[in-house]
């Protein structure tokens, strides 16, 4: 498991409370789960995505992620529309790992409140929000 | 004792080790009132030799054939068992292992299983089986949750002529559920009537047995149109799987469920169990499937092996989300139908399974030709109900004093057919014998 | 150099059954044919499953090699936590074997099958002795099942008082199969932490416990092989709001003769006859799941019941609030069979089973507790509970560790579980292990703590001695490939 040090966490993405990240892109936001998650998960075998067009509100689980021993849910950061999924996350749940917040985003919103994603975590908070959990 | 090894001189040393002065002592910390106010009443131990005595007596207090004629199917079939399977299953790294969660001091059972699932899959049609359930009966009730969870209805259609003891299972089973049951009537061919589902798009699974409860070979392909329509899961259910080593199996006919009992391949009666529940699917489906799955991969310096696998499907991880709760299964069980299978190969499986047929379909014709009625008009598998004249059940009492069990009384399980009886036969019973029944029942 | 019990030896590779025989060839003796081909239908025939032909030698020399890659009681020491791998007496399997017990059909009239429903009605009577408990059922066929099993007699006696609840609670220390058991009977389990010293306190139970609230499951001893010594006032404080309390009797092995489960409140509480009464596991079973009850609950035990009448026995299903089936028939009969012969091979000697597993268990942790961090340092029951703490700082796992000592002869204790300690190693070394086979394992955890500080990379590729090395789980995952 990596030290916090370690954590590769992108300055141009907001941090939720149970490690999703959200990049606002043109009209939509991305969201995938950060460094540290998939660090903890380790090799990640399977991804449980929702369907284009479920809609969901903040802090609601939209999907599970699978590694050999372990399931972790994931929860929207921000409540929205799902515009598009990551299917290339089928064949190789391993871009999670590899590149978790470019080739291995999750998930595509289009938001219900401009204003759920100012209130995220940036990468300072997320960090302070890390270690007060040691 | 010979299972207690422990010497005085043993029990003093590590008495010593871990600061106690008796046995007694270490159970200091269990408070007065949780303690049994008295002594274990057990008899005194038996000596092995007294334990011989004791279980034979009992063990001869049960009707077997040969002395007995027994033609009862429903659910528990009578089929030569080779000595060469039971002495294999009698290796003790097999019997005395667990379940094999490290994998590499396990690949014995590991390949076992992984061969056991193909081989089940192939017997089904379907293209994935898992590593066993308890036994037919839960394997049904498993499929229908699967089918609710996959559905997200809550309607199950279930055949009338599914074994009853099954349809009781499930109804266990689904009760916590909510879910409805909604069960489909017999056709006077002896098979389900499923003209009800035509219109029907709430169903979360249709359950049909076949051969069913009666002997008789259902149509999963009409059954699977419908389903489709409707947007159902086919669940196809069987207690006798001999019978796909002559007809075609429900997967080619389009079933997305294949579960039944695997008692008849190779695992002895035993008074209704262990059992072996066979539980088969989809590819597509295969995140949905309850019990323990092993697949193949390969080990650091690239040698083939196999593992348990999907395990965030099972209860020690997904806890209450889990696809089922089931952790042991019938895995010796398993081992056995696969030796079965290996001993008698794909062609011995397809002549035993028509010898089989050959054989009821003569004593059905012999009490036929002798002035019985046969009720039911569909073809049947190694099972089927006759119809005794009024007041027969005076003659069957007879005949079980004279050591013949003519059949299955089927009043109790369904009041309409009050004399009607369901008779089996395997590749255990004789010419000779049903040549006698036919004659005793004559009389 | 000292030899440890483990060795290389000659084993041979196996392929895949559909790699070997050819078509054509049998195993099986067909029976001789005496009657006419019958006609058939043809649209309704299939082409048969594609297995393949083999000669008898070809499976018997299939399994048996097979076999050889396996590790049983019979090779060697067995401490799996919780599973209670004790020997399994030759002498039970014969007794299940007899012609008269294994050839019986289940649906005989109930004067011909006597011999079957006594052995069945004897075992009922002995494990209710044995627990303290008044009604008993044999018809789980496995552990989780008898939870299943108790779940749905809570479920109907509380309906049948017409409360219907929707949770019920369950410790942190629990076995996955306790909160997938009674989410399937609608119960969402709420969990609760044990205390600092590992068990439960009655104030955790008393904040959560509500009138929708079933009850509680409870195992005794706890998977940290502890005993619930508050479990009376738990029971208690459960019962005062209309609740149940089911106990999880995977551990009886450390109370057979000591602890009357009926007193501690239980109301329900299922056995694994697969653990404590010694038949085999399998390799994942069959087990047998028996659930024994308070007189309260027993009229909602599954049907049919065995009851005796001027000494016929027979099956009964007159049993209105009974939930049922749970089973095509009446349970593992052949399970049954073994257990009962354990139970009259043993008698009262039960309780020395018991008292000498407890020792075993004490005696490893008093020997291990230096080279292990022992996060419970107190007398434990039949199992004991370490983590790998200590061995953090050369980056050594208990998956190291237990991979390891594979290679010493031994199976793995149960690792991982409970999920209360990091890195549980859970130790169950069982009554039937001599003190030699225990010193031979504590030696080798030993040996394997050193290499851990010395040589920490050889751990890491352990095991080193068996037929394959680690296998890349990850890949069985991603692309599962289950059939062949």
């Amino acid at each position: 498991m990596k030290e916090i040090s370690d954590l590769i966490l992108p300055d141009n993405v907001k941090y939720a409370e149970d490690h999703e990240w959200a990049r606002s892109e043109g009209g939509a936001v991305t969201v995938g789960v950060n460094d540290y998650a998939q660090d903890q998960l380790g090799d990640i075998v399977y991804v449980e995505l929702p369907a284009v067009g479920d809609t969901f509100k903040k802090g609601e689980e939209f999907g599970s992620i699978e590694s050999v021993k372990a399931v972790s849910e994931m929860y929207m950061p921000i409540g929205g529309e799902i515009t598009a999924v990551n299917e290339d996350l089928e064949d190789s749940p391993e871009l999670i790992n590899e590149s978790p917040y470019e080739n291995g985003w999750i998930i595509k919103v289009v938001p219900t409140d401009e204003h759920e994603l100012n209130a995220l975590m940036d990468k300072k908070a997320y960090i302070g929000m890390l270690k007060g959990s040691e | 004792m010979r299972y207690l090894p422990h010497t005085d001189e043993d029990t003093a040393a590590m008495l010593e080790t871990v600061g106690a002065e008796s046995l007694d002592e270490l159970f200091a910390a269990i408070p007065g009132e949780c303690r049994r106010s008295r002594q274990l009443h057990l008899p005194d131990a038996l000596t092995e030799w007294e334990l011989n005595t004791c279980m034979e007596e009992m063990a001869d207090r049960n009707a077997q054939s040969p002395e007995y004629a027994l033609f009862l199917g429903a659910g528990s079939y009578d089929h030569y068992i080779p000595e060469s399977v039971q002495h294999l299953l009698s290796r003790s790294e097999f019997s005395t292992a667990y379940t094999p969660y490290q994998p590499e001091a396990s690949q014995g059972t590991l390949q076992a299983v992984y061969e056991y699932q193909t081989l089940t899959a192939r017997l089904t049609g379907m293209d994935i089986a898992n590593a066993s359930l308890y036994d037919g009966a839960s394997a049904l009730a498993e499929a229908c949750l699967m089918a609710v969870r996959i559905t997200k209805k809550r309607r199950i259609a279930l055949s009338a002529l599914i074994h009853p003891f099954y349809r009781q299972v499930v109804r266990t089973y689904l009760r916590p559920a909510q879910c409805e049951i909604v069960e489909l009537p017999p056709l006077p061919s002896g098979t389900t009537d499923i003209s009800s589902l035509a219109s029907e798009d709430s169903f979360a699974a249709v359950a049909i047995q076949s051969p069913n409860f009666f002997g008789c070979i259902e149509n999963p392909a009409e059954a699977e149109q419908l389903c489709r329509k409707g947007g159902a899961l086919l669940i196809v259910s069987f207690t006798e799987p001999l019978a796909f080593g002559l007809f075609k199996s429900p997967g080619s006919q389009g079933a997305d469920i294949v579960c039944g009992e695997g008692q008849g391949l190779g695992i002895p009666r035993s008074f209704g169990g262990p059992g072996l529940g066979i539980f088969a699917t989809r590819s597509k489906y295969v995140r949905s499937m309850p019990g323990r799955l092993v697949g193949k991969t390969r080990d650091l310096s690239g040698r083939q092996g196999f593992v348990l696998t999907l395990a965030t499907r099972e209860q020690h991880i997904r806890r209450e989300r889990a696809t089922s709760n089931i952790c042991t299964n019938s895995n010796l069980c398993a081992l056995a139908a696969a030796m079965y299978l290996a001993s008698l190969g794909g062609t011995g499986f397809r002549d035993l399974a028509r010898l089989n047929y050959d054989k009821t379909e003569y004593l059905k014709k012999g009490l036929a030709e002798s002035g019985f009625t046969i009720p039911f008009t569909a073809p049947t598998f190694n099972e089927f109900v006759l119809q005794c004249p009024q007041g027969f059940k005076s003659r069957y009492d007879e005949l079980v004093a004279g050591k013949i069990v003519a059949g299955l009384p089927l009043s109790s399980f369904h009041p309409e057919f009050a004399e009607h009886y369901l008779f089996c036969v395997t590749e255990t019973v004789s010419r000779q014998n049903m040549d006698r029944l036919i004659k005793e029942m004559s009389k | 150099m000292k030899t440890t019990t483990a060795t290389t030896g000659l084993i041979l590779n196996e392929p895949l059954l559909w790699e070997r025989g050819n078509r054509g060839r049998s195993g099986f003796s067909l029976p001789r044919r005496d009657v006419e081909n019958a006609s058939i239908e043809d649209a309704l025939l299939g082409n048969g499953p594609d297995f393949p032909d083999l000669s008898e030698l070809e499976v018997v020399r299939h399994y048996t090699r097979l076999s050889t890659w396996n590790f049983g009681i019979d090779t060697g020491m067995y401490p799996l936590g919780s599973c209670t791998m004790k020997y399994n007496p030759k002498t039970n399997e014969k007794q299940a074997g007899l012609r008269g017990f294994a050839s019986t059909h289940p649906l005989l009239p109930a004067e011909l099958s006597q011999g079957a429903l006594q052995t069945m009605a004897e075992l009922e009577k002995f494990l209710g002795e044995i627990t303290g408990m008044d009604a008993v059922s044999l018809q789980p066929a496995a552990g989780a099942h008898g939870e299943l099993t108790g779940m749905l007699i809570m479920y109907a006696y509380l309906k049948s008082l017409g409360s219907i609840r929707s949770k019920i609670i369950v410790p942190d220390t629990a076995h996955g199969t306790n909160p997938a058991s009674a989410a399937l009977c609608g119960f969402s389990p709420v969990s609760v932490a044990s205390g600092k010293d590992g068990i439960l306190n009655a104030e955790s139970i008393a904040r959560v416990m509500d009138e929708d609230t079933a009850g509680i499951m409870i195992t005794n001893p706890n998977t940290l092989g502890l005993f619930e010594a508050h479990i009376k006032e738990i029971a208690r404080i459960v019962h005062d709001k209309g609740g149940l309390v089911y106990g999880d009797g995977a551990n009886m092995n450390a109370m057979m003769g000591i602890v009357d489960i009926a007193a501690l409140g239980v109301d329900i509480l299922h056995l694994n006859l697969h653990k404590t009464f010694s038949t085999p596991h399998g390799g994942g079973g069959p087990g047998s799941g028996p659930v024994c009850v308070t007189k309260e609950l027993a009229p909602f035990l599954p049907i049919p019941r065995i009851i005796e009448e001027n000494g016929m026995y027979r099956l009964s299903e007159e049993s209105p609030l009974s939930i049922g089936r749970v089973h095509a028939f009446y349970g593992n009969f052949g399970v049954m069979i073994k257990a009962l012969s354990y139970i009259l091979s043993m008698g009262p000697n039960l309780k020395k089973a018991s008292q000498l597993a407890v020792l075993n268990a004490n005696y490893i942790k008093e020997k291990l507790k230096g080279t292990l961090h022992l996060p419970y340092d107190r007398p434990c029951m039949h199992e004991c509970v370490f983590s790998d703490l200590h061995q953090q700082e050369y980056n050594v796992t208990t998956l190291d560790m237990a991979k390891r000592l594979i290679d010493f002869g031994h199976h793995p204790p149960t690792v991982y579980f409970p999920l209360v300690v990091h890195g549980s190693i859970m130790i169950e070394p069982t009554e039937t292990e001599t003190k030699e086979s225990i010193d031979q394992f504590i030696e080798s955890f030993k040996s394997i703590a050193e290499e851990a500080k010395k040589n920490p990379d050889f751990l890491k590729e352990a095991p080193h001695n068996c037929r394959t090395s680690r296998l890349d789980e990850t890949e069985a995952a991603r692309h599962p490939c289950l059939a062949g």
